[in-house]
């Protein structure tokens, strides 16, 4: 039995609760229990935007999180006010392309994911949440890959369809070893 | 058993009353329960439905009033400013006896306050703003699983008792998505079924002798004693059959916390890290606020040394609390207020102190 404790923050308009819901999407998927909880308010289009997930074997009872298993700092602001949540051996995801600054834990996993040139790279600045997300699911192993496909289906459907190749190979553009 | 959908609340919350028969809705937006208008604005004329962007919510209130009066079946939602807006309205409504289903996505206050979650409405929805003597059953669910089943089941009450009813939820649960099991639809009812379904509704069903009449204004004070007199014979059966309340590890426990909503899920997690420590915790989490399960108290093992009412406010179910411990234990608070919501670990820290002070 586990619980897992994610936490994304960044900000408005960086894609950080589209992770989110896919993280919540495929636990459903792979039948296990989820919560995704959003920040709100002024943020839209610049503020600070962060959500909690929880992935769980079992009930969960409360979806407020004092310490996350897992967290992703998407700029350099959410790095130095939510480090301190990742819990002792914990992991901690940093948006290289956004952050100057080195992290203070030494009691934590870090990695350092370069997501906007990645997703350059990949012809397109704006997957580079999606290179984030395929560095969390290649490090954490969370979600199994049939879920990873059924969420980039369902989120890249219709007029996004489009874009599903991109983020496809976006999501496996960074491994974690 | 029906699949498991990832809802965001609001969604699943307007969703849930469609299916419970409703299919008027007269809003105006407002944070964080915005997602709810919005979705009836697409939903509900695609399902035999009127959705109707109200001037205010004072309009939206008043609209239901006169849809209810004619025996549509209503839905109104809002956030704390715009239910005190609304206010006036329940009294009218409670007075004729014209049924709706009303919910409060709360905020902070007081006043225009702030957008994050709060549970300041307490006494709000519990005790109302609107004038007279009049009471509007008022749930608390915790999940959205459980706002999903008591939504469906509003529309039904609220015809049976005919008087509005209300769900209080807050931004938290409005805001965040959780997988739920949405209840198979119900018929709604149709305009022409009005008059056998709801005999009393003022539904222009011809020049007969003895119409339907729906009013609040009673001139003649022994109209009014009498009418007022029935009122409470019906909410007096009221408060017998919708009490409801769960008890969660009461045996043993030194510590008793009261809770609803958001605060009673952080304090599962609070029971759980006390346990840690070897101090055995319970809750009395009441679903009903009014009627508020006072019994829930009888409950209580006579070794309990405290019982703490959890809240998001300064303190305001707090008082139901006392009533129902009646001087048998101690009772104390540990609240937020302005928006913000504690960790269980905070929660945990101040109620050793609690105990520990005790000794």
């Amino acid at each position: 039995m586990s619980t897992n404790k994610f936490f994304f923050a960044g900000a408005g308009g960086q894609g950080i609760l589209l992770m989110g819901q896919m993280l919540a999407y495929g636990g459903m998927y792979d039948n296990k229990e989820v919560t995704f909880m959003p920040s709100y308010g002024p943020e839209m289009r610049g503020g600070t935007a962060n959500c909690t997930v929880i992935v769980s074997d079992e009930k969960i009872n409360c979806p407020m999180i004092y310490e996350a298993d897992t967290v992703i700092a998407m700029n350099q602001p959410s790095l130095q006010s939510f480090e301190r949540l990742v819990k002792p051996g914990g992991n901690l995801f940093i948006n290289q392309s956004l952050v100057q600054t080195e992290p203070i834990r030494s009691d934590i996993s870090i990695y350092k994911v370069p997501c906007s040139e990645l997703a350059n790279e990949l012809g397109n600045t704006k997957a580079a949440n999606m290179v984030m997300f395929g560095a969390i699911l290649s490090a954490t192993k969370i979600l199994s890959e049939e879920a990873i496909e059924y969420v980039l289906q369902k989120v890249f459907s219709g007029k996004k369809a489009k874009h599903l190749d991109l983020n496809r190979r976006a999501i496996k553009a960074f491994k974690c070893e | 058993m029906a699949e498991k959908v990832l809802m965001k609340g609001n969604e699943a919350f307007a969703e849930a009353v469609i299916r419970g028969g409703c299919r008027y809705y007269f809003g105006y937006p407002i944070t964080p329960q915005s997602e709810i208008p919005e979705y009836m604005s697409r939903e509900l004329a695609e399902r035999g439905g009127t959705f109707l962007q109200a001037e205010s919510e004072l309009g939206a209130i008043n609209m239901a009033y006169g849809c209810g009066a004619a025996g549509g079946s209503c839905f109104i939602s809002s956030s704390s400013p715009g239910i005190a807006l609304m206010q006036e309205g329940m009294s009218f409504l409670a007075s004729a006896e014209v049924p709706a289903v009303l919910l409060n996505v709360s905020r902070c206050g007081p006043g225009i306050g702030g957008i994050q979650p709060g549970q300041a409405d307490y006494f709000q929805v519990t005790r109302g703003g609107g004038n007279g003597d009049y009471r509007i059953p008022v749930f608390a669910p915790s999940t959205i699983q459980e706002a999903v089943d008591i939504l469906y089941e509003a529309p039904s009450m609220a015809d049976y008792w005919r008087n509005p009813v209300m769900i209080l939820a807050d931004g938290i649960m409005g805001q965040m998505m959780e997988p739920v099991v949405l209840p198979e639809p119900k018929a709604p009812l149709l305009p022409g079924d009005v008059p056998k379904v709801k005999p009393w509704a003022a539904s222009g069903s011809g020049y007969k002798e003895n119409r339907s009449v729906v009013k609040s204004l009673r001139l003649k004070p022994e109209d009014l004693e009498v009418h007022v007199e029935k009122l409470y014979e019906k909410y007096a059966q009221a408060e017998k059959e919708l009490v409801r309340y769960e008890c969660i590890g009461l045996e043993d426990a030194d510590i008793v916390f009261t809770a609803f909503g958001t605060m009673a899920r952080l304090i599962h997690e609070v029971i759980e890290l006390l346990a840690k420590e070897g101090i055995k915790a319970g809750m009395i989490r009441p679903i009903s606020l009014w009627p508020f399960p006072y019994e829930a108290f009888d409950r209580i093992e006579s070794k309990t040394k405290v019982v703490i009412s959890a809240e998001l406010s300064m303190g305001q179910m707090l008082q139901d609390v006392k009533m129902g411990v009646c001087g048998r234990f101690p009772v104390e608070l540990i609240h937020r207020t302005g928006g913000i919501i504690p960790t269980s670990l905070e929660v945990a820290e101040k109620a050793k102190k609690i105990l520990e002070g005790l000794k």
